[in-house]
């Protein structure tokens, strides 16, 4: 393919093609016992390519507003050719791309990969993984159906707690005062049309700032990496990440075929909220400890300070690489390692508890 | 001196809202609460009544003068010159009551809502005929439903005549057996009603909406219904039911040989759920009570219940279907709304039961299977795309599998070659 180009001097002419040719030729993928996380953003990419594609699908025929989008999406899942795998392509992509995102940031996290001068590197893919759950909320309520708008309503809820512009961003979020067909109308522009803006810009500048700075080698694996030549990512290292694309391609038309996205029933305003109810696994555990914090701390309202609370540690999240300044050289960084384990084992156990102990409301 | 002149109007306007819910004391009163078990009965009871609600003393059954400045003196009290006419004799009792319950004027002062024809349909009433013809003082009088001293509202829960304490009322009388001798009727009617689906409902599920027995037989004009209008008492709820058999081939015949109509295949007091086994010609078969077997009545029979079989038969085979392809995760919401569709027409069929014309009966119920068949070929679609959905992942599986093992071996082969031109390098 290279050969072809290069020969073409239509291309050469109008496209500096030899030097992108010649970046890919020249990319190389460090090697050492920790190389295997290099895949996880390489298999979040393929999950957002799936989401692009099934996406653009599904908006043939899904209709936004609260009289048709329940409508259209079960004439998407019985009556359109392939359209309910589809629909079931973009559930099922969009749950694993924000696991294949969550692993690759902690990942990133541990093995220090932010430190300077990735820093930007790290906010842009911190604020990536902010956006998917932000995809993940306004998809969420596209089928119309009871789930969606009572999941939906809590979660628009949580936003009015925030001191001073709440209400605000209530009204905002749900273009009224309740979650009506404006709110799904608005959704759905956020979900196709301000969300994949941001992310495409984002994603422009994390991919930009990997193939710039090149891959980061932990700290811990320094050693190693030296010892061992790197391996040319094209096509050795490419080779290995399309096995891994197969395989990640294989369990999700397992899981889209084997276990289609239900449809449940269409969203009634007036009836109320089915039992149990739960938001989707990636924000369960924010939810289970929004009920564990009592109604009141001190003077204030328990349930602000959970949220504010939440806001912080996402913003600390986002300053880890201006926060932890000398990660190479122990010391201070070792606890931002424990900070990492922590909260992965707060994750855990929240969301175990979500699973397992009966809902009591 | 302002301020208590004001306390006192105010006293006297709170001693005025104050009557309105307690009996207004009197004579009888001070003197009755003295007095030992059977005498003070009437009074504890009286606390409850709504009459005692509504302001009116004993004086207005009982006569006599109620003012409480004669309470020491039981012989001004009850005197025959104030109209002291002690218990009132049992035969009197319909006509004391109707002195205010069939004067509109005073009874729209209460309540307005109230029907005053109770003495005229008493009148008319199995029990008003045997009180006023015959003088048979053992039978119902008003006070033996509703109670005497202690008479609260048809519509509070604790009253004798409220819906769920009818059957209970009624069967005071007429479920004693020593008590009905001599009237040639039953005393069954009260058990075989708590059983039956009436009864059930009423008692057990507290549905108001079941009938208690004077639902049918009337409260005031209590009657047994005549054999012409058993039709009519059922038909005011089961109207559709009532309005078929009163067209159909079966009415004429039914009047002409004096068989009840509904009753004569679902009983009376004793109504079970009816179920399809009624048209079973192997099971109950109410029609073989009066048809002989392969008679054209018992053949339209069981034609009938063949075409109710049929229709059960395919909502089933749909049900059956199309839930094990929802099991499997099809989405079969078009399906499920055709198969309810179809329930209903089952449900429609089988009043249309009481035409008692099989081609007609064929006829209306073929919308139902046609709903029912069109549900099976949904679920038997949805169970053969959930087939080529599998198919299609096990092929798409090895295409996977095959490629990714390609695609291993040559990362396998290129890397050994990288490593022997790294070697080399």
């Amino acid at each position: 393919m290279s050969t072809t180009v290069a020969k073409s001097s239509f291309w050469r002419e109008r496209f500096p093609i030899d030097a992108v040719a010649h970046f890919f030729a020249k990319k190389t993928v460090p090697m050492h016992r920790h190389t295997i996380w290099y895949y996880l953003g390489g298999m979040t990419l393929f999950f957002f390519l799936i989401q692009v594609g099934t996406g653009v699908l599904l908006l043939l025929y899904y209709r936004p507003t609260a009289e048709a989008a329940f409508e259209s999406v079960q004439f998407i899942m019985t009556k359109v050719r392939f359209g309910w795998l589809i629909r079931s392509l973009h559930s099922w992509s969009a749950n694993l791309m924000v696991a294949a995102a969550m692993i690759h940031m902690f990942s990133v996290f541990f093995m220090k990969s932010y430190r300077k001068p990735r820093e930007i590197t790290w906010v842009s893919g911190v604020l990536l993984f902010f956006l998917a759950l932000a995809f993940g909320f306004t998809g969420y309520l596209l089928p119309w159906n009871t789930l969606a708008y009572f999941a939906t309503k809590v979660g628009t809820e949580i936003a009015s707690v925030v001191p001073i512009v709440g209400h605000d961003l209530l009204l905002f979020l749900r273009g009224g005062e309740e979650v009506t067909g404006a709110t799904l109308t608005r959704l759905f522009g956020f979900h196709v049309a301000v969300l994949p803006m941001l992310t495409t810009a984002l994603l422009g500048l994390h991919l930009l700032l990997v193939q710039v700075q090149g891959m980061s080698v932990p700290p811990q694996a320094e050693a190693q990496a030296a010892q061992r030549k790197p391996m040319p990512f094209f096509p050795y290292f490419l080779m290995r990440d399309l096995v891994g694309w197969l395989v990640a391609l294989g369990v999700l038309a397992a899981l889209a075929a084997l276990f289609p996205w239900e449809l449940g029933e269409k969203a009634d305003p007036f009836a109320s909220a089915p039992p149990g109810i739960k938001p989707e696994w990636y924000f369960l555990f924010m939810f289970q400890t929004l009920k564990y914090i009592p109604a009141k701390i001190l003077f204030m309202d328990g349930e602000v300070l959970g949220i504010l609370a939440f806001g912080l540690v996402g913003v600390f999240w986002l300053l880890v690489p201006f926060l932890d300044r000398r990660p190479e050289a122990g010391g201070r960084t070792r606890w931002f390692t424990v900070f990492g384990w922590v909260a992965i084992a707060f994750i855990a156990v929240m969301s175990l508890i979500a699973y397992v102990v009966p809902q009591t409301f | 001196m302002k301020k208590i002149f004001l306390w006192l109007i105010l006293g006297l306007g709170m001693a005025g809202v104050v009557r309105a819910q307690t009996p207004p004391e009197s004579s009888c009163l001070i003197c009755h609460r003295q007095l030992d078990a059977e005498l003070l009965a009437p009074v504890t009871a009286w606390e409850n009544d709504i009459h005692a609600h509504n302001g009116l003393g004993c004086e207005s059954c009982h006569g006599g003068n109620p003012s409480p400045a004669v309470a020491e003196d039981p012989e001004a009290a009850m005197s025959r010159a104030a109209g002291y006419r002690g218990k009132p004799g049992r035969k009197s009792i319909p006509e004391l009551c109707a002195a205010c319950h069939s004067d509109p004027a005073v009874i729209k002062k209460y309540n307005p809502a109230l029907p005053t024809d109770q003495l005229a349909s008493y009148r008319t009433s199995r029990h008003g005929e045997l009180l006023f013809q015959k003088g048979d003082e053992k039978v119902a009088v008003c006070s033996d439903c509703h109670g005497t001293h202690g008479i609260l509202a048809a519509s509070d829960s604790r009253s004798s005549v409220y819906p769920l304490n009818v059957p209970g009322t009624c069967g005071r009388c007429h479920a004693d057996a020593g008590y009905m001798a001599g009237y040639g009727i039953g005393v069954q009617q009260v058990a075989d009603y708590d059983s039956s689906v009436h009864g059930i409902a009423l008692l057990r599920h507290r549905d108001l909406a079941a009938p208690a027995c004077n639902d049918c037989h009337g409260n005031h004009g209590a009657i047994p219904p005549e054999v012409k209008s058993i039709a009519h008492v059922c038909g005011r709820c089961h109207m559709n039911n009532a309005e078929l058999f009163e067209k159909s081939p079966l009415a004429g015949p039914f009047q002409e040989m004096g068989l009840k109509q509904c009753e004569t295949c679902h009983g009376n007091h004793s109504i079970v759920k009816p179920t399809d086994a009624m048209l079973d010609p192997n099971g109950e078969f109410s029609c073989a009570q009066c048809h002989e077997p392969e008679s054209a009545g018992w053949k339209n029979g069981a034609e009938m219940f063949a075409i109710i079989t049929e229709m059960k038969s395919k909502i089933h085979l749909a049900d059956s279907l199309v839930g094990g392809a929802e099991r499997a995760g099809m989405e079969v919401s078009e399906a499920k709304f055709i198969i309810s569709s179809a329930d209903d027409e089952l449900i429609k069929a089988r009043t249309q039961v009481h035409t008692f014309q099989s081609d007609l009966l064929r006829q209306t119920s073929q919308a139902g299977v046609d709903l029912a068949s069109q549900a099976v070929g949904l679920g038997r679609a949805a169970l053969q795309e959930l087939q080529f959905r599998r198919q299609g992942l096990a092929v798409s599986m090895v295409i996977i599998f095959a490629v990714a093992v390609a695609l291993y071996l040559k990362v396998r082969r290129k890397d050994r070659e990288w490593q022997e031109g790294g070697a080399r390098g």
